[in-house]
């Protein structure tokens, strides 16, 4: 085997071609948690400027236990942003697809940071904590590029102010069908009730936490962002009932399965929301909205290319930056792929002209030189309401 | 722990000469660790003849691929029909169940260009 071939990793890719430079590693970020994943034996690998988990003991058994448990993530290496102010509501709502001004306090939304021609900066969720107090949490990669793309535009809105807490802060994420069960016993409020998308200042284990109905894996859950000091407490107290400690590589293969897209694998600044299948995230009125010219206009115009979500025959893994075939020609290209452990077959995602996109359409992944038929399937290829 | 009667390739391949004179091979525990979790295993059809050091086929894990290579020259005379339909068996057994291919060795002299496992573990050691 070939140590090249052997670090090369697709969804993880820029992960895997930061160890193999690793002398870059001191300057990697470390989350509250750190301490422990070593003690877990985690394998850690670089994932955007941050050291992080990529799998505890095997990424398929961890994203089973998501599926069939409960399991937990360290996801402090995601951005915090605090926004503030009487102004705080029409910034957002000036930067984001969603429509921030009828966010209801204690919801959150998934939302995309678009720049003037509708290019995606990033994906987020914003949560609305009171009136005038909001958090937005973007991607780690991107935190660098939505902090800019946000002081470049609240000068706009006086009566805003921004502030990143990502440090101050650590984030877990609980997900699986046991997750809320689990939580309630260590929360005096009920979480059951708590709609998806609902967020609520709560307290665990005695802990103050953000929590919120949400998550990136298809299973119900929640997410928790509470003070760094407190986030090795409430981790080794969520594993002690049961909870399986999941890596990125888990993330990785769960949130596929749910047809989640990952911003710098399946769009980035180049793709539009209609191109990436994200159009009902974007609001209609297009008034004090950055974007909101160019997406009113490409709404009207319609895109040439879709992503799409397919199964593939046969036993290759489908990977990022493989050619998308019809006969001879190229036409597109997979941005996402991988085995799912839950639907026991090989998925991925990818661009395909327009034409390609519906349900059934056929075409070929060139797989190393290799050819394997691919057909669109619906996504998500998993629901848990709608089962495997 | 890897065991002192095989013997090992630097691309992470074994090969065990088996009572009858034929050889086993596969990856080592190493490589397998290194891979992660193996979900196919692409391994050439009965009556290939493989080439010491030559490409034999290919490990895909769930966030890898990897090439792998022939320890020794041969012919395939068998192929770990488990292993192919449980890919796991590759890291939960990587010297056992998870065997790949069985092979009539061509030349028994080409082992001398193999490490034996304290001469592999010294290379590991330092490689990693």
């Amino acid at each position: 085997m070939t140590k090249a071939r052997l670090l090369y990793c697709l969804c993880l890719k820029e992960a895997i071609l930061l160890e193999a430079m690793n002398e870059r590693k001191d300057d990697l970020k470390r989350t509250p948690l750190f301490e422990a994943h070593v003690t877990l034996g985690a394998r850690l690998v670089p994932f955007a400027g941050w050291e992080m988990p990529l799998q505890y003991t095997s990424i398929l058994d961890e994203a089973r236990a998501v599926r069939t448990r409960c399991g937990i993530f360290d996801i402090s290496h995601m951005g915090r942003v605090i926004f503030t102010g009487s102004g705080a509501a029409s910034f957002l709502h000036s930067i984001l697809t969603a429509d921030v001004l009828g966010l209801q306090v204690g919801r959150a939304r998934y939302s995309l940071v678009c720049n003037e021609e509708g290019g995606i900066i990033d994906d987020t969720l914003v949560y609305r904590w009171s009136m005038d107090r909001f958090m937005l949490v973007p991607n780690a990669a991107n935190t660098p590029a939505v902090l800019k793309w946000v002081s470049l535009w609240i000068s706009d809105h006086p009566d805003a102010q921004f502030q990143e807490v990502t440090h101050e802060y650590s984030m877990i994420a609980f997900q699986g069908p046991d997750a809320i069960n689990i939580l309630e016993k260590l929360c005096p409020i009920s979480i059951s009730s708590l709609r998806p998308f609902g967020c609520i200042e709560a307290q665990v284990s005695g802990r103050d936490v953000l929590l919120s109905r949400t998550g990136y894996t298809g299973e119900d859950g929640v997410e928790l962002i509470l003070s760094r000091e407190h986030a090795a407490h409430l981790w080794g107290l969520l594993i002690e009932r049961g909870a399986k400690p999941c890596g990125l590589g888990a993330r990785d293969v769960l949130r596929l399965e749910a047809g989640l897209l990952l911003h710098g694998s399946d769009m980035d600044v180049s793709i539009n929301p209609f191109e990436a299948g994200l159009e009902r995230f974007v609001k209609a009125n297009e008034e004090g909205f950055i974007a909101g010219r160019a997406l009113a206009a490409i709404r009207v115009q319609g895109v040439s290319k879709r992503l799409v979500g397919f199964d593939l025959a046969g036993r290759n893994i489908p990977r990022h930056g493989y050619p998308i075939l019809d006969g001879q020609k190229q036409i597109g290209g997979v941005t996402s792929g991988g085995y799912s452990p839950t639907l026991d077959k090989n998925i991925g995602l990818g661009y395909v002209p327009q034409r390609y996109s519906t349900l059934g359409s056929q075409f070929q992944i060139d797989i190393r030189g290799r050819v394997a038929d691919a057909m669109v399937a619906h996504l998500p290829f998993y629901s848990r309401l709608r089962g495997a | 722990m890897n065991p002192s009667d095989l013997k090992y390739s630097k691309e992470h391949e074994w090969v065990r000469i088996e009572p009858g004179g034929a050889a086993l091979i596969g990856i080592t525990a190493f490589a397998a660790e290194q891979l992660g979790d193996v979900v196919y295993l692409d391994l050439p059809s009965v009556g290939t003849e493989l080439k010491q050091f030559g490409k034999l086929g290919e490990v895909e894990s769930v966030k890898a691929v990897s090439e792998v290579y022939a320890p020794i020259s041969g012919r395939v005379i068998g192929r770990n029909e488990e292993a192919i339909a449980h890919p796991e068996l590759v890291n939960s057994e990587p010297y056992g169940r998870g065997w790949f291919l069985r092979v009539a060795v061509k030349e028994r002299g080409e082992l001398d260009n193999l490490l034996s496992a304290q001469e592999y573990e010294e290379f590991l050691a330092a490689e990693v």
